[in-house]
């Protein structure tokens, strides 16, 4: 069927003079739906959650304006959600879910096995705080339960990093040498339900960019007859387990080859693991992930104008987590504040996730910097211009001490 | 001291209360002379259904520390004394994760007894078990293997008997005075405690010598490291199978050599080809898809399949064509359609001999009354 002026096809802005990447103003959500119809996902399963589901209302427009040619499956509950797409995987499909909060939470018995299987499967997950209470506002402990189960897992500042890091997903995780899956984080309401200005690229680059999914000698085919997830015991679990670790391990590798063809096809400059704000003659920097980077690099450059040296490195992957890059960059800074907009209740020093990791990373450094950890925004509550110049202040007195102020700090809640 | 190990080996589900009874027993009564223990069981998927071989332990030693070396493990790596409370089961277990058929007396030390419940002899029962390079004893306690079932228990003192003897072949564990104090407190029954006196003075014992029994080598593997197992946990198909070897017709499907599956069989079926019309429903029927199917039509039970489930017995239409026959008279899987190809009038003297072996053994517990017919001139 045509495309018809409507809805998506509305959105359509004339292409640049430059390329024929075509202008839109979408959402973050959109971008994830333009994503799938780009990398021409074979199955997609639905079940409404707040702030995820537009992108299945997306994706079903597609199908139905004849944009995309798919399975799409509206499901009983996240749960069959994520089996559907887990054995669609299986059989040789590319695959896309998504789900948010408590949902994604619902669906956690066949997130486990999907890693397990070494399935490729590509989520979205529309960064949800937990109920109860009941909310609706982004927080990160979502997508991060996944984080020891062999998932991927990405957090992305844009729109436009949404759809590209989507596209690099499907590239890694479907990559031989890895065959994991893939969870791409996009906080809520900030992202899922903001319109960017977005460069969406046509098939044919994305082609180049991305080749069919093969599953080689894996497929569970009558012509290839095999069994995939047997009972196993104690004989055989480790071993497992270890190849695990090792294609998590090489997963490195691989994302790293993929963005270099990513910025050559698409004509973009992004560095992988992470991205670098005003750092080069810095003696703070904060480190956070997903859309909290922009008020924080609006206060670095206030900062800035008053000559105080702060800088922000933003990280892009959670797993496989960048432990190098952490260190080469973080260990040229005096003070380093770890921002949280998450938390891990009875953690080592009572801080959120990302700084315990970042600390644990930082561990081996001789020279390690000062590393505070701020817990902030959760819920969904904005992440502001006083509470991150709050952050830096501290860091600075840090630098300037040479003495931790406060291990973890809270910013921003009322007393 | 160091420590003591008896290992209970038992038809899961049927007789697994049975055997939690004889290790704790053997922990109580080690208790009354100040020694301490462990008494534990391998749980698993398989290993717990239906017949299945499965296997409860105890530990003995003088003190705690000793003790600890045998905590948190799923075997002791070898054991003073294995009692098996089936005598089918002496052809070998497959016990845990089916990883083929295991000498009934694999983990026994030298000079190590095997306690069996039987009603057979030890020269009847030795050429089922697999030599072994060490000397051992071979004990037998009179009596049939007594099942019962998941929410019943059948209470015919067979743990008792098995308790009794031990203070006759591994006294180092503990004496009778200990054990009768032990039933006592335990159970509460001077029946019991007069049981495991019986049993004290009449299990018989003989000496097994290192060139006695089956001769037959078990199945060994070695398990695959990470770097070289398929990843994914993919585990290939097993191919197709073909004509039956030096025939021109029939089909016989390949099985997976890992999953036998065949000691969970106490009894299994002979076929009456004379009597058989070839109705098909033995080979339809049958859960483990076991019967081959013959170059002229037959159907053959794979011995190395079959589960002795009595399905293939129950829905064959003819009167006495199939008919399940106790395991223990059997000494090898052999082709039952090819004896009788071979030899027609031998293999009808054969079957009639077999079966005279109907089960006097009951899987599982079925109605109530079940038991009350039973004898008890056959346990004693
Ligand atoms: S007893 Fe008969 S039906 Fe049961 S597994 Fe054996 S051959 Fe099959
Ligand atoms: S069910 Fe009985 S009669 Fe029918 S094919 Fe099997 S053995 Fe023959």
């Amino acid at each position: 069927m045509a495309a018809q002026a409507t809805g998506a096809a509305a959105a359509k802005a004339p292409p640049t003079s430059k390329s024929d990447d075509q202008e839109m103003l979408i959402s973050g959500c959109e971008a994830i739906a333009h994503a799938c119809r780009l990398a021409d996902i074979d199955v997609v399963t639905a079940y409404p959650i707040r702030p995820y589901d537009t992108v299945m209302q997306m994706v079903s427009k597609m199908i139905a304006d004849g944009d995309l040619d798919a399975e799409y499956i509206v499901a009983e509950s996240e749960h069959s959600q994520f089996e559907i797409v887990k054995h669609a995987s299986a059989v040789g499909a590319r695959v896309f879910a998504g789900s948010s909060g408590v949902g994604w939470f619902y669906a956690f018995e066949a997130l486990a096995v999907t890693a397990g299987l070494r399935l490729p499967v590509v989520a979205m997950v529309g960064n949800r705080a937990l109920d109860d209470p009941g909310a609706f506002g982004t927080e990160h402990n979502d997508a991060l339960a996944v984080r020891d189960l062999g998932w991927m897992l990405t957090w992305v500042e844009t729109a436009q990093e949404a759809m590209d890091n989507a596209l690099i997903a499907f590239r890694v995780a479907e990559d031989p040498h890895v065959f994991l899956p893939c969870a791409v984080s996009v906080d809520g309401a900030f992202l899922t339900h903001s319109q960017h200005l977005v460069k969406v690229p046509s098939r044919e680059k994305v082609n180049q960019f991305l080749k069919p999914y093969n599953r080689g000698n894996k497929l569970l085919h009558p012509d290839n007859p095999i069994t995939i997830a047997p009972q196993v015991n104690e004989d055989w679990l480790i071993e497992i387990r270890k190849q695990n670790d090792e294609a998590m391990k090489r997963a490195r590798g691989v994302i790293a080859e993929a963005y270099k063809d990513f910025n050559r096809i698409f004509g973009r400059n992004y560095s992988p693991f992470l991205e670098e704000y005003m750092t080069d003659d810095a003696d703070v920097v904060l480190v956070g992930q997903g859309t909290l980077a922009m008020p924080v690099k609006v206060t670095v450059r206030k900062l800035r104008e008053q000559g105080k040296k702060v800088g922000f490195v933003r990280l892009k992957w959670f797993r496989p987590f960048p432990t190098e890059e952490i260190q080469q960059s973080l260990k040229r800074f005096k003070a380093v504040g770890v921002i949280d907009r998450d938390y891990s209740f009875g953690s080592p020093y009572s801080g959120g996730v990302l700084y315990t990791e970042i600390r644990s990373a930082l561990y081996d450094l001789p020279n390690r910097p000062l590393l505070h950890g701020f817990i902030c925004g959760l819920g969904g509550r904005e992440v502001t211009i006083e509470g991150v110049t709050e952050m830096s202040e501290i860091l600075l007195k840090s630098a300037k001490s040479g003495k931790l102020e406060k291990q973890v700090a809270w910013i921003g809640v009322r007393e | 001291m160091s420590t003591t190990a008896v290992e209970v080996i038992y038809r899961g589900i049927f007789q697994r209360t049975m055997a939690k009874h004889i290790t704790r027993g053997i922990v109580l009564a080690a208790r009354k002379e100040g020694k301490v223990g462990i008494a534990f069981g391998r749980y698993g998927d398989s290993p717990e259904r239906n017949g299945i071989p499965a296997k409860q332990f105890a530990i003995v030693a003088a003190n705690d520390e000793e003790l600890q070396g045998s905590i948190a493990k799923y075997e002791p790596t070898e054991v003073d004394v294995t009692i098996a409370v089936d005598d089918a089961l002496c052809k070998g277990v497959e016990s845990w994760a089916w990883y083929g058929l295991q000498p009934v007396n694999k983990l026994l030390k030298e000079n190590g007894t095997l306690i069996v419940t039987s009603t057979k002899s030890a020269e009847e029962l030795i050429p089922h078990i697999h030599k072994k390079d060490v000397a051992y004893n071979l004990a037998i306690i009179k009596g049939k293997a007594s099942f019962s079932g998941l929410w019943v228990y059948k209470n015919d003192h067979t743990d008792m008997r098995m308790l009794g003897a031990l203070p006759r072949v591994a006294p180092h564990l503990f004496g009778s005075p200990a054990l009768e104090a032990a039933i006592r407190e335990e159970w509460k029954d001077d029946l019991k405690v007069a049981s495991a006196e019986k049993s004290f003075e009449r299990v018989q014992i003989r000496k097994v010598k290192p060139d006695e029994g089956s001769p037959e080598i078990p199945f060994s593997f070695t398990m695959p490291g990470w770097k070289s197992m398929e990843e994914g946990l993919v585990v290939r198909a097993i191919p197709l199978g073909g004509h039956f070897e030096g025939y021109d017709g029939g089909y016989r499907p390949e099985r997976n050599p890992y999953f036998k599956k065949f000691t969970t069989r106490t009894m299994r079926p002979v076929v009456d080809f004379a009597k058989c019309t070839k109705c098909t429903l033995c080979w339809l029927q049958c859960p483990d898809s076991c019967f081959d199917v013959t170059p002229d039509g037959y159907y053959d039970a794979n011995m190395e399949a079959c589960c002795g489930c009595g399905v293939c017995e129950a829905v064959c239409p003819v009167d006495k064509c199939v008919t399940m026959v106790n395991e223990t008279q059997f000494e090898d899987n052999k082709s039952q359609w090819e004896m009788w190809t071979k030899d027609k009038n031998g293999y009808a003297g054969w079957l009639a001999k077999k079966i005279e072996h109907r089960p006097e053994r009951s899987h599982g517990f079925h109605h109530r009354g079940q038991y009350e017919g039973e004898k008890i001139e056959q346990i004693d």
